[in-house]
């Protein structure tokens, strides 16, 4: 083979590297990335089963349901709507009732939430971003206080 | 006092690597001596001053001085010793000063051991290393000052969070940062190199070492970070491919391929632009890694303080560095003439491979962490980009590269011989299609992935060990004749094949955990027995315990095997009353390379049972030994001749003594 052959065949193998290497990164990102919705957007738009999502809000208070064995259900909230979630395994040190919760799995049928994965917070003062931002988004944050308006004070009448 | 000490010793770091920025390379560009003679005292007095500064702000933690803020706001008199040490730079603004302070620790050290550069080369780089440092001094004194006092002094601190009150807290950081800011080092050898137009073979001699150093560092630090996160968080996991994590990985993932094309720059005189670039994006990557974890875009127990300001000042440190430093390498890359040629099939083409995959590899996980940061900023849409995104991108990519290690060590420089190669190798092609079968066959067909990526683990094993098999040649001259000749090899043959080892074990313990951990989610009541793992576990009671700054609840288990007890084992929820904040506290226990993993959750509603998670993780303290191979083989590596920093000052010593002679 000439020279040029030779580094054709080269520079060849290194763009397929690439080429295969995107490829995978946009299938990838397609099918195995998860969205993030509020109650409200779970709601209203209904998801289509099997999607991944990352449902995020307040674990609304007095919901908490913890059935004889591992399995727990709760409603997640945003003061508008709330959604019904059922998790099995072990919640985070930090999960309580009226704090933020991001919960990511799947939507079941009846519009009850299948979490895999619920999300620890790593203090006490910590909400997740993605819903301090969604609540700042529609209103619903109280700004004085860096707190969620509503729920707070339905927590507080318990 | 001793604060406004610290204080002032910060400010005095500034100007000294202000000017230090300046006059070297002035210096340099005027052939002035004694003004490139200036970055050596600075580069030893910023170190000495931030030294200083460090200490001072140690000893306001010891004293638990609260009315400086940022003691106040960290640590508690109630702490443990070792905790209010460490607690130093478990915040934000103490760990920039740790940052800063290993910065300036590695410019003294190239002006002190870098006494056989090149005067100009030298200069070139001490100035460029007090940029970084001028940019990161000015950071902590205007944005995030940990000196502030607070008036009046409150009676008691508000603690540090609880999850960093660990000895990994006074390990990891301080390895990651040797890590992360020892690059620093090859990225301002290649500004420098730029900024001189001339790059020889010498210059990544004086390169290597430094670099190989940062990725030992490194190395251990993420492998700490890991470990301490799988018993920490009491999630089971070691890996999570969190932003946080990726941000130190994609570092690593370069810094691996600058280590690799410094050894075909240093022997064949090529790819060095090539080169050059690596060190650029490799430090590049780091600074990424700071500005992700430092400025609060990413929520994490990494991100201590969200102030946008910080975000700002760090973006803008690095747009100035990458930018600078790229559009200089744009500028004068063409000005570096480019060196020997190589067949596709040899020992360069191989490391070419090393580097195309490692830097594609690094592009991923790139695009893995910012992708979602980037589409928040543009469309406000939240996605989250998890460990499935990884396994269908990261993953394919690593397959081929690990497959090519074994043959890499193999292959001639120039010109090199597959044929031979595989030959060389057909005892680790058998060993790993053995493993593969058995696999299967044990598996009864239900693991293929597994089998296969525990046959490519076999393959690094033995294929990373037949070099220096080959090179004594045991075959041909004996047992000991062969011993003698493996004495007699370089050590850096040994650093290679050490490393290559270790990644075939961090191989092996990733597929075996990933594929045949068993976990059992289950409800126990005092007395009750579950199994995992072909061990039985017995619940025996909860127990109520006082520590230093926190109160527990103890589950005590009792670990048997067939009916006998090996011992016993403990989980704990624990409530630090500072800060009000429960954590778990997991219970390992580790038989050979195997470990059973317990976390205790909720109390049922009912009392007395407790929900306990169970892991059993076979082979899982492979993976972090693995990288404690590496790391070895690394050190082997830093020990050969070659690269021995004082080396080059020997033979100059000698000459001089024989021209003495002459004299």
């Amino acid at each position: 083979m000439t020279r040029k052959g030779k580094r054709l065949l080269s520079i060849g193998g290194m763009v397929s590297v690439v080429a295969v290497a995107a490829a995978l990164v946009l299938t990838a990102m397609s099918d195995s990335v998860a969205y993030f919705n509020s109650p409200t957007d779970i709601v209203e738009k209904t998801p289509a089963p099997g999607q991944r999502i990352r449902l995020g809000g307040m674990v609304e208070t007095g919901s908490v349901v913890r059935d004889q064995g591992e399995t727990v259900t709760f409603r997640v909230t945003d003061t508008i709507q709330s959604v019904p979630v059922t998790y099995t395994g072990i919640l985070p040190d930090l999960f309580r009732e009226g704090q933020g919760v991001v919960a990511e799995g799947t939507l079941g049928p009846d519009h009850l939430f299948l979490a895999d994965t619920v999300l620890a917070k790593h203090d006490e003062n910590y909400m997740p971003k993605e819903v301090v931002d969604d609540l700042k988004a529609r209103g619903l944050w109280d700004h004085d206080n860096s707190r969620p308006k509503a729920a707070d004070e339905k927590g507080a009448g318990v | 006092m001793i604060v406004e000490l610290g204080h002032y010793a910060l400010i005095l770091a500034l100007a000294a690597s202000l000017i230090q920025s300046v006059v070297p390379a002035l210096g340099a560009r005027r052939g002035d001596a004694r003004m490139m003679e200036v970055g050596q005292a600075s580069s030893l007095g910023v170190f000495l001053l931030l030294g200083f500064a460090f200490s001072a702000l140690t000893v306001a933690y010891v004293n638990s001085d609260f009315s400086v803020l940022n003691v106040y706001q960290n640590s508690h008199s109630a702490k443990p010793m070792l905790f209010k040490i460490s607690g130093v730079w478990g915040n934000h603004e103490g760990s920039m000063l740790l940052w800063v302070l290993i910065l300036a620790l590695f410019g003294a050290l190239v002006a002190s051991f870098g006494r056989d550069l090149p005067p100009t080369l030298r200069a070139n780089v001490l100035s460029v290393q007090a940029w970084i440092l001028t940019a990161f001094l000015a950071f902590i004194l205007f944005t995030s000052n940990p000196f502030t006092r607070l008036f009046p002094a409150p009676f008691e601190g508000e603690d540090l969070n609880p999850i960093l009150q660990d000895v990994g807290l006074a390990i990891h950081p301080p390895l990651l940062y040797l890590g992360y800011v020892g690059f620093s080092i090859a990225f301002s050898f290649a500004v420098a190199a730029l900024m001189d137009g001339k790059i020889d073979a010498a210059w990544a001699r004086w390169v290597r070492p430094w670099t190989l150093a940062a990725w030992i560092f490194l190395t251990l630090g993420i492998s700490m970070g890991s470990y301490w996160a799988y018993y920490e968080l009491g999630w089971g996991g070691w890996w999570f491919w969190d932003p946080v994590e990726n941000a130190s990985f994609m570092p690593w993932l370069s810094g691996t391929a600058l280590l690799h094309s410094a050894v075909v720059m240093e022997k064949r005189s090529a790819l060095k632009v090539w080169t050059i670039l690596l060190a650029i994006l490799t430090f590049s990557l780091s600074l990424l890694g700071t500005f992700l974890v430092r400025s609060g875009v990413l929520t994490s127990v990494h991100a201590f303080a969200t102030d946008p300001s910080r975000g700002i000042f760090i973006l803008m440190i690095l747009c100035v560095f990458i930018g600078g430093s790229l559009a200089l390498f744009a500028f004068r890359a063409s000005t570096l003439e480019s060196g020997g040629l190589f067949q596709p099939i040899s020992r360069e083409g191989a490391l070419v491979l090393n580097n195309l995959f490692l830097t594609t590899a690094t592009a991923t996980v790139l695009v893995g962490t910012l992708y979602p940061l980037l589409l928040e900023m543009l469309t406000g849409e939240k996605i989250s980009v998890g460990e499935p995104f990884f396994n269908l991108t990261f993953a394919p990519l690593m397959v081929p590269l690990l497959l090519a290690v074994p043959f890499g060590p193999l292959l001639a420089w120039k010109r090199g011989d597959i044929a031979g190669a595989t030959q060389r190798l057909y005892w680790a092609i058998g060993a790993a299609l053995l493993t593969v079968i058995i696999a299967l066959a044990l598996t009864q067909g239900t693991e293929v992935l597994a089998s296969l990526g525990l046959g490519l683990g076999i393959w690094l094993l033995i294929g990373s060990l037949v070099d220096l098999v080959e090179r004594a040649n045991f075959r041909k001259v004996g047992l000991s004749t062969g011993f003698a000749r493996l004495k007699g090899l370089p050590r850096s043959a040994f650093g290679t094949a050490l490393a290559h080892f270790g990644l075939g074990v961090t191989v092996v313990g990733i597929v075996c955990v990933s594929a045949f951990q068993t976990e059992v989610v289950t409800t126990m009541a005092p007395g009750d027995v579950r199994g995992a793992g072909g061990y039985e576990i017995r619940f025996d009671g909860m127990s109520e315990r006082d520590g230093p700054n926190y109160t527990e609840e103890v589950g005590n288990f009792t670990v048997m095997e067939n009916g006998t007890t090996l011992g016993t084992m403990e989980s704990a929820r624990r409530l630090y009353t500072a800060r009000q904040m429960p954590t778990t506290e997991a219970g390992i226990r580790t038989h050979w390379f195997s470990q059973l993993y317990l976390s205790l959750g909720d109390s049922t509603a009912n009392g007395g049972a407790t929900v306990v998670r169970i892991w059993y993780k076979p082979f899982v303290t492979l993976i972090w030994i693995g990288t404690i191979f590496m790391a070895i083989g690394g050190v082997v590596s830093l020990a050969d001749r070659r690269l021995r920093v004082g080396a080059p000052a020997a033979r100059k010593s000698r000459l001089a003594g024989a021209a003495g002679a002459r004299g």
